[in-house]
């Protein structure tokens, strides 16, 4: 009979009772996947995408399915931060589970204002998702230059009380430069790996199939790239890291965990099986007592690289 | 609670060419979460797809050991034909039964309408009009034609179109729609399940007649049970609704045709 393993963790002082937390936009606000399980058996959620105001997402298709992976051009459809307080939170807080909003802006003001009316709600963590377009710097995406990443991070921090995490585009050529501009602006953790940019094309039509043409991709296929980035940025700052992409059983969450990860998100592998976060915290659970560890935290970092 | 559940396929059989019938033992899947004809289940097709596809309920018997499901399908590509192909005695992941169907008065009488695959869902409806529903069937030609004796069966008329002319009336069935309109018989409203197009020209048709109608819609799904917002309608007010949790079956009214 294997010893029983220590599943909690702490990421950047928030005390998640096990490793597992639902992804950002997978997981809605836990309502649906509440009708399956108790969501008290999750480490956390991150909860969808929110904006100042309401948004309604980009027009369907939206989905389209790839080898191992999906693409999706949801875009941020969302109720808009305060509906979010009013409504959504005071139902996650039946459930006993960090909560972490998760926040887009057009600008780094909009990001200002919602860090402060979250951290005055009470979640427990902020996760500020710079892939999208900044409006005023002519839509370039703030996660594609350190300058623009490091803005928001310092406006963020700013207006928080709360722990702010910042959440990594991959879709850029050095993401260290990236993490590293983040960690100087006053980051206190760092979530990795967004989507990486897809595109899938209907060869009868000659359309592709996601309206917005193009899309990210997720999923099992992409889990060997956020091993590697989860990494490189983990050697390179002081970071905790939530790692994500792909994971859709213990076995990957280890290989983030060692690769330097203290957490991990689950994404898309909740829409093949909506228990997916359960049983990647059992697979983690096993893994580590297999391995005689006393507390699942001791695989963090724990990689030996040659 | 909804729930995901591992079930054995008790019987399949070609209903022509393209189609496939499978009845599915599906625990108290019917019992614990059945609230009409028109809803889906989200079925796994294979390990290697990481998507599920969704299948509406064609019919369904509650059952003290097993709940069983009927579900009708066409293969269309890689999942549809995955799972036409496995056996009998094996089993299917299922994830039901999901979204809202069509909603119907007891007692009143409806016209249902359908187009292709589009039919077998419109076979729940008609069990839940105490035979007493219309039913308009359009399908491509005649080798494509499935479910005749069992809608001859459960409703008071049964109208066909076919395409190519090969079965029935020669056309689509928007023009059986309107003459049946144009007719004596009153309905509380219409109950649609096709293509676009087709759902298209039956909201059309109840427009000019005044007479509500009802649509299932289809999308590409993810999660299935309303997550992810991947399976966005766009809404005549300007909004999004989602086909797994606010559907499939929408209000005409409700959509934008244009979008
Ligand atoms: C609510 C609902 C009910 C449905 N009921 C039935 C039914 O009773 N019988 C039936 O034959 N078909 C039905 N469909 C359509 C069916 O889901 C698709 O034919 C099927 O998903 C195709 O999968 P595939 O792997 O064979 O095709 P592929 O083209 O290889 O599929 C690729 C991806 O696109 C998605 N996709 C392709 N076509 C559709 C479509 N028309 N709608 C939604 N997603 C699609 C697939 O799910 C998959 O994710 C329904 C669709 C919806 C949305
Ligand atoms: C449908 C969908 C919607 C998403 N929406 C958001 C979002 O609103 N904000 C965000 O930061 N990430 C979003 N993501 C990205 C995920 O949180 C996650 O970073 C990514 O999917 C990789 O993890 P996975 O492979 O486990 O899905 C979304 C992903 C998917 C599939
Ligand atoms: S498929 Fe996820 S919301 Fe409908």
């Amino acid at each position: 009979m294997p010893k029983q393993v220590d599943l909690s963790v702490e990421l950047a002082g928030v005390k998640l009772k096990n490793p597992v937390v639902a992804a950002s936009g997978t997981f809605g606000f836990g309502r649906e996947y509440g009708q399956f399980y108790d969501l008290s058996q999750l480490g956390g959620i991150c909860c969808k995408g929110l904006t100042l105001h309401r948004r309604e997402g980009n027009p369907p298709p939206r989905i389209a399915e790839t080898p191992m992976g999906i693409l999706n051009s949801v875009g941020l459809q969302n109720p808009g931060v305060e509906d979010f307080i009013s409504q959504e939170l005071p139902e996650l807080r039946r459930h006993d589970l960090a909560v972490i909003a998760n926040i887009s802006g057009d600008t780094p003001e909009e990001y200002g204002i919602m860090c402060r009316l979250l951290s005055a709600a009470g979640v427990d963590m902020i996760e500020v998702n710079i892939s999208c377009p900044n409006v005023k710097a002519g839509g370039l995406a703030y996660g594609t230059r350190p300058e623009l990443a490091a803005e928001v991070t310092q406006v963020a921090k700013a207006h928080s009380t709360v722990p702010v995490m910042v959440k990594l585009s991959p879709n850029v050529t050095d993401i260290v430069q990236i993490a590293k501009a983040v960690e100087e602006a006053g980051a206190d953790a760092l979530s990795l790996i967004n989507t990486l940019r897809g595109m899938r094309i209907d060869v009868n039509t000659r359309r592709p199939i996601l309206k917005r043409n193009t899309g990210g991709l997720s999923g099992p296929a992409v889990l060997p790239v956020a091993v590697r980035m989860v990494w490189e940025v983990s050697c390179a700052v002081k970071l905790p890291i939530l790692g994500m992409g792909g994971v859709s059983k213990g076995e990957d969450a280890a290989q983030l965990m060692l690769a330097g990860a203290s957490a991990v998100a689950v994404g898309a592998a909740c829409f093949a099986d909506p228990y997916a976060p359960l049983k990647v915290r059992d697979g983690l659970a096993e893994i580590a007592a297999v391995q005689g560890l006393d507390r699942v935290s001791a695989l963090t970092g724990a990689v030996m690289p040659w | 609670m909804k729930v995901e559940q591992t079930c054995k396929i008790l019987s399949k059989r070609q209903l022509n060419a393209y189609a496939v019938e499978m009845d599915l033992a599906v625990g108290d899947m019917v019992r614990a979460s059945l609230t009409g004809p028109g809803q889906f289940v989200h079925v796994k097709c294979g390990e290697g797809r990481l998507l599920r596809r969704p299948i509406s309920v064609c019919k369904w018997r509650a059952c003290e050991d097993s709940d069983t499901l009927t579900i009708v399908f066409e293969v269309r590509g890689e999942g549809t034909q995955w799972l036409a192909r496995r056996p009998v005695g094996h089993s299917v992941d299922v994830l039901g039964l999901l979204g809202r169907g069509f909603q119907i008065e007891a007692g009143e009488t409806y016209l249902l309408v359908g187009g292709g695959i589009g039919v077998p869902p419109l076979l729940g409806c008609a069990g839940s009009c105490d035979g007493a529903a219309t039913a308009i069937l359009g399908f491509r030609s005649k080798d494509r034609a499935l479910l005749l004796d069992e809608f001859s069966g459960s409703c008071a008329d049964v109208q066909v179109a076919t395409d190519d002319g090969t079965l029935g009336h020669r056309g689509y069935v928007d023009q059986l729609l309107r003459q049946e309109l144009a007719g004596e018989r009153r309905y509380r409203g219409i109950l649609a399940c096709g293509p676009k197009p087709m759902l298209k020209s039956v909201v059309k048709a109840a427009a000019e007649y005044g007479v509500p109608c009802q649509v299932s819609m289809e999308e590409r799904m993810a999660c299935g049970v309303g997550a992810c917002l991947g399976c966005a309608v766009q809404m005549a007010g300007g909004g999004m609704k989602h086909v797994c949790k606010d559907g499939p079956v929408f209000d005409a009214g409700e959509v934008d045709w244009n979008a």
